[in-house]
């Protein structure tokens, strides 16, 4: 009888960590880190409340500017607040509504691509047509349909973003399912006779995560734009709270008169967790999964 | 063919049917409708009268009837900000949405399928890194940071282009490039896609041995086949741009759709941002099913297939 050594790679894969990868996106994860690190400890780090300004202070420049001060280092908004711990309480924002909203969109999307790709049938037909249907709608039109009728609030605009965007998860995650359905493993499953739930748990879940998790990176720059979008227009997170967008929005007034810091350092600190988001996340597509290369 | 036809034209009913019924429960589920759809400060007997008029107390198919009834009269309620009918206000609108479009499409394929080209045919080098670095930030960059950008740079700083409004040229520039510049990021990437497939066939292989200069080869034999998925994608997102540019348009105070949509939501003016979602999705949902016929009269192979 010859003994059949499985060939594993496992132990070569695992010796190199995941950060010594080719082409790992160091500086984009530094970033994302960073403001995550800051949107944690967000009360130390402040050096003002964000939400209470005096009017005796207000349209301070930075501080290498004419008139500004280190007390007050990004300058000061129309009422006075401190333009640098709004932009670290608005990390706060960005972050919770991002992650908390994939992570919804995620879950729906995930689980009805599952049932859809694997039970087929009228299932099948259904998810399918609402999600053709949803994704002819453009995703901000929709969100700021759905924002219009509940009201600006910052756990409703995570329903909403979760609502608009489960659509994008399900159409991909179906795809795999299909062909996953095909494979022998899920064969031999049916025929141990393992329960349909058994099978989309256990046997074709783990297969599609790795997929999903390529998706929600992908996605968090796309939530996080149409959520300071959403607040640009006044529908997301409602003020006082500082939310990037909502502060672009209050600095727009001021463009005019050249008080330029209200808008352009909340539009970096956007730019920068945006593009860091896609970075990785094109990233991961590559590495993670081969399927998703061509997306 | 007409089998194939007939399916598509039924998917499309049954999606703008589903638009509809999303439409009408979300409104319906969602709290009182009443305060939704009465204007604020309507009197007791207004409301109760507008209720008994929605038909609110009768079952919920009976009010969905009456929703479609209206829809199909082309009634889309009322302003409640500019006191006429929103369909009225829409046709208003709709000239300086086409218009914005139209120059932001003009852009986006100038800037998009050159470039595309350009990284197609040196694969790896110098302009296709130029161009993925692109296309990242059009698609990164939020566009109302685009903008405000863009108006402290032209209009406070160098004074050169009216930072909002309507009227001349250059009121359009700004939110043209804006707008287009997202969409030049997909128009690139796919004129560089394409373009691969086309230069890896057998005809311009063919066109290469001739001994045709590789100019000729790629500007002709290779673009003319290269160029029809890029045509089709600008035909939807022609359509596409009308109505996803609330951002761009509320930036610089453009008077198209989009800013009307803001003017609803502002001013919570709700028959207006319903109105304009309804338009919208229909819109997309019809030019979709064009697409699709168009296809298929073009390509023998994909209605044989279904």
């Amino acid at each position: 009888m010859t003994v059949i050594t499985p060939v594993t790679t496992d132990t070569i894969v695992s010796a190199t960590p995941f950060w010594r990868l080719k082409g790992f996106p160091v500086i984009p994860v530094s970033i994302l880190l960073f403001i995550a690190f800051v949107a944690v400890f967000a009360d130390l780090l402040a050096p003002h409340d964000p939400q209470i300004g005096s009017l005796a202070r207000r349209f301070k420049p930075p501080f290498w500017l004419e008139g500004g001060s280190l007390a007050y280092p990004l300058g000061t908004d129309h009422v006075g607040r401190d333009v640098l711990s709004r932009l670290i309480f608005g990390a706060r924002v960005s972050m919770v509504v991002g992650i908390t909203a994939v992570l919804v969109a995620g879950s729906i999307g995930t689980l009805l691509g599952i049932m859809s790709g694997y039970l087929g049938g009228w299932a099948d037909q259904v998810v399918m047509r609402i999600t053709d249907t949803w994704l002819a709608l453009p995703a901000l039109t929709f969100a700021i349909f759905l924002a219009a009728i509940v009201g600006p609030s910052e756990l409703n605009i995570i329903l909403i973003l979760g609502l608009v965007y489960w659509t994008r998860y399900a159409r991909v995650i179906r795809g795999e399912v299909l062909s996953l359905k095909q494979r022998e493993f899920v064969r031999l499953a049916i025929v141990a006779g393992c329960s349909k739930s058994l099978i989309m748990w256990r046997h074709i879940m783990p297969n599609v995560i790795n997929s999903a998790i390529v998706l929600a990176t992908l996605m968090l720059g796309v939530v996080i734009v149409t959520e300071a979008s959403l607040s640009f227009l006044g529908v997301g997170v409602p003020p006082p709270k500082p939310a990037w967008g909502l502060m672009m929005a209050d600095g727009k007034k001021g463009l005019m008169v050249g008080y330029w810091w209200l808008t352009v350092f909340p539009g970096i600190c956007i730019m920068l967790m945006v593009l860091s988001a896609n970075l990785l996340g094109d990233w991961l597509r590559v590495k993670l999964d081969p399927q998703l290369r061509q997306l | 063919m007409k089998q194939y036809i007939a399916r598509r034209v039924g998917y499309s009913m049954l999606s703008l049917f589903l638009l509809s019924v999303t439409i009408f429960l979300f409104v319906r589920v969602t709290g009182d409708p009443v305060s939704l759809l009465v204007e604020p400060g309507a009197s007791p007997e207004d409301i109760e009268n507008i209720r008994r008029q929605l038909g609110l107390d009768q079952p919920l198919w009976e009010q969905y009837w009456h929703f479609m009834a209206s829809l199909f009269a082309g009634d889309l309620g009322q302003s409640f900000y500019y006191r006429v009918p929103v369909l009225e206000l829409y046709f208003q609108r709709l000239p300086h949405s086409l218009l914005l479009a139209a120059v932001a499409m003009t852009l986006s394929l100038l800037i998009g399928i050159p470039s595309g080209i350009l990284a197609a045919v040196r694969v790896d080098g110098f302009w296709d890194s130029a161009g993925k670095i692109f296309s990242l930030l059009g698609l990164s960059l939020p566009q109302f940071w685009v903008g405000l950008v863009l108006i402290l740079f032209f209009s406070v700083y160098l004074g050169w282009l009216p930072s909002s409004g309507s009227g001349g040229v250059l009121h359009l520039l700004m939110p043209a490039f804006t707008l287009g510049w997202y969409f030049a990021a997909a128009h690139m990437r796919l004129t560089r896609s394409s373009m691969l497939e086309v230069l890896g066939s057998e005809y311009i292989k063919l066109a290469r041995l001739k001994g045709l200069p590789e100019a000729l080869v790629i500007g002709k034999h290779a673009l003319k086949n290269a160029l029809i998925p890029v045509i089709t994608l600008a035909g939807i997102n022609l359509v596409v741009m009308i109505n996803v540019a609330v951002v761009v348009e509320t930036v610089f105070a453009w008077p198209g759709i989009g800013r009307l949509l803001y003017e609803g939501i502002t001013f919570r003016d709700f028959p207006v941002v319903q109105g304009v979602v309804i338009i919208g999705g229909a819109m997309i949902v019809m030019v979709n099913l064009l697409v699709d016929i168009l296809y298929a009269l073009i390509d023998p192979r994909i209605r044989l297939e279904s």
